[in-house]
């Protein structure tokens, strides 16, 4: 049998893709449904002479993984609701100092300590505006196993692409979720390695100076360029600047390049939209049951179709706007009370015309609740 | 080296108030490195949210400053991820014990190989004069205009109990010392704890009538005593100095590099 044939669950697929991508440092706290994750890097990365270490908190673990970061590693965290909430203050210093890592967050229910064995998808405007503050965020979401690979892969070329934090938004069915997945070769899937500028000891260098392509090169800490890190807004050399126009120049430069490139971040996957008069719009395991739908009602000759949103931020409007342009109806798929679905509302020309199917009460939402909507908006029936 | 090549003469004047024990501090912990003929490059100084953690933009090391409070995790992602770098985190007394107490102790349980300066100046001065874990009851603060009824705790103590192997204390009166005990915190193998006293006219000084930044610096030459003094027998009150506490243990980045031994080893 194929060895790269693997029957696993998703956190499993999640570890073996960062593995894949170049992992090699990861911090995290043991919280449910992530576990999994922390669980077989402890054993998966000093088998390969990299480093795993448990910490004493979900702000400990950001934080470890940002100062590793700055040794050249390539860094993950993984955890939950909580625990995210936990991490958002170090979540805004990676963003303002530019630090390459990878977050995961396996969602459950929520607020608090919610449903920590149940799914939920209630964290998407946390992953958009948890930590304070203006900026620019990227968060991916994959709704099967070989697209949790290689969204993951792509989590951390991303990250190392824009200096940034990436944050993958899994949820508890498809981490917990065992089915088939292929890993791929060595070499199928591009990798991003990390940038390192070629300016020469000795000579000034300035690691918050952007290229002209946007793109900013490191330095490793321990090598021959010493610069100041900071979470206070600075300038070129890292210096702490309150001077107006440095002030509105890097802020700027946060949001603009991650705002900028929403059409090379967008990931998507799209069934049967060209002639389609209902759009499902889902994301997650709740794609899971709008794609049953979609394939089941489409030899019927229904005009349903599926656009599934793999990256959520930055949201890509223009591309709903487009997608959806023809549609008579558009039901948005998630679990929670509507945060996508608020979203696509303001991407599309007639926000009336979009459409609630969910789920919040720690059930997966299945073909049934999704075909009662339908059913309701369709007049046949309420 | 002279001091001032270990210096970003760029980033001055520094933002410490005059009197403020921290440029001592300064001073002293780069003659420690200068005598110790460190390389630059191999220094990664690392800190949080204080008037203390201002010290990491002034030196011309590897610098992180950081999260209020959070500076010894991040501090553990820097060490664990490059063992061979020294790393050395200053912090105030609010920063490293109030917010940051849970990373405090976990650190020092870890034995991981850092330095830990807490420049205790017994009040949070960056954000104007509120009392901190180690003001101790009957001091005056801005939060505490009746005087704080919050017990303090010993530094030293906690250092020890929590499994630092390195522990030691001394103050701004004694720069000499400073640098002695930083030398020594930094080539011992393991978690360091370095309490230096440090005045505050500014804020503790004046809200509690400790007179000007020389009468609170004699201060702490009449109420301290070497470690295991005559003195301290006589006046139990009398706060030491010294190196309190040097032990071996196993330090975390070495034990980690047996654990990929072991796995390397079972794969």
């Amino acid at each position: 049998m194929n060895p790269n044939i693997k029957f696993i669950q998703g956190n499993e697929v999640c570890v073996e893709a960062a593995l894949y991508a170049g992992l090699n440092f990861f911090a995290g706290y043991p919280i449910t449904p992530s576990t999994e994750i922390a669980e077989h890097l402890a054993g998966r990365l000093p088998q390969q002479g990299d480093k795993f270490i448990q910490m004493e908190d979900e702000i400990a673990s950001m934080a470890a993984i940002i100062g590793a970061s700055l040794t050249g590693k390539k860094v993950m965290t993984a955890t939950s609701g909580p625990g995210f909430s936990l991490m958002q203050e170090a979540l805004g210093y990676a963003i303002m100092t530019e630090i390459p890592c990878v977050i995961v967050n396996v969602q459950r229910g929520g607020p608090s300590t919610g449903l920590p064995t149940s799914v939920g998808q209630g964290d998407v405007m946390q992953a958009r505006w948890g930590t304070h503050g203006d900026h620019g965020i990227i968060a991916l979401t994959a709704s099967n196993h070989q697209d949790v690979f290689s969204i993951t892969v792509d989590a951390f070329n991303l990250a190392e692409t824009y200096r940034t934090p990436v944050i993958l938004l899994f949820d508890e069915v498809v981490g917990h979720m065992r089915e088939k997945i292929v890993i791929p070769e060595a070499g199928d899937l591009p990798i991003v390695e990390r940038l390192r500028t070629s300016v020469k000891g000795g000579i000034d260098y300035h690691p918050y100076l952007p290229r002209e392509d946007g793109r900013l090169p490191m330095s490793d800490f321990g090598g021959v360029h010493r610069y100041n890190v900071t979470g206070l807004y600075h300038d070129m050399w890292g210096f702490p600047s309150t001077n107006p126009t440095v002030v509105q120049g890097l802020h700027r430069h946060l949001n603009d390049k991650i705002t900028n490139n929403v059409n090379q971040i967008a990931r998507y996957k799209e069934y049967y939209l060209e002639d389609a008069e209902c759009i499902l719009i889902s994301y997650g395991s709740a794609a899971r049951s709008a794609l049953h739908v979609v394939q089941e009602r489409r030899p019927r000759g229904e005009r349903l179709g599926l656009l599934e949103l793999q990256t959520l931020w930055p949201f890509p409007y223009q591309l709903v706007k487009d997608k959806c342009r023809n549609a008579k109806y558009i039901v948005v798929v998630e679990l929670n009370a509507g945060q996508i679905l608020r979203t696509v509302k303001r991407a599309v020309d007639d926000p009336e015309r979009v459409f609630l199917a969910n789920r919040v009460d720690g059930v997966f939402i299945t073909p049934m609740d999704i075909r009662n909507i339908l059913r309701y908006i369709q007049g046949r029936g309420a | 080296m002279a001091i001032k090549d270990y210096l970003r003469e760029r980033f001055f004047p520094h933002m410490w108030c005059p009197g403020c024990g921290h440029g001592i501090v300064l001073n002293s912990m780069l003659r420690a490195i200068e005598q110790l003929g460190l390389s630059k490059n191999e220094i990664v100084m690392v800190s949080g949210i204080g008037c203390s953690s201002r010290i990491s933009g002034y030196v011309d090391f590897h610098t992180l400053h950081t999260i209020h409070g959070r500076a010894l995790a991040f501090a553990t992602g820097v060490k664990l991820g490059l063992p061979e770098l020294n790393v050395i985190v200053p912090m105030g007394d609010g920063d490293a014990l109030a917010i940051g107490g849970n990373h405090f102790i976990h650190a020092a349980r870890r034995n991981i190989d850092i330095t830990a300066i807490v420049m205790n100046n017994r009040i949070y001065g960056m954000t104007g004069g509120q009392f901190s874990p180690l003001s101790g009851c009957g001091t005056m603060a801005t939060t505490a205009p009746y005087g704080v009824i919050d017990q303090d705790f010993d530094v030293a103590e906690i250092s020890k109990a929590a499994g630092a192997t390195f522990v030691a204390r001394t103050t701004t009166y004694h720069a000499q010392q400073i640098t002695d005990i930083i030398k020594k915190s930094i080539l011992h193998e393991g978690f360091s704890v370095v309490e230096i006293l440090t005045q505050c006219p500014t804020y503790f000084g004046r809200k509690n009538k400790g007179g000007s930044a020389s009468d609170m610096m004699e201060l702490y030459k009449t109420n301290t005593t070497p470690m295991g003094s005559k003195a301290k027998q006589e006046n139990p009150d009398l706060i030491e100095r010294g190196v309190l506490h040097e032990v071996e243990a196993p330090e975390y980045c070495n034990e980690y590099d047996k654990v990929i031994a072991s796995a390397m080893k079972g794969k």
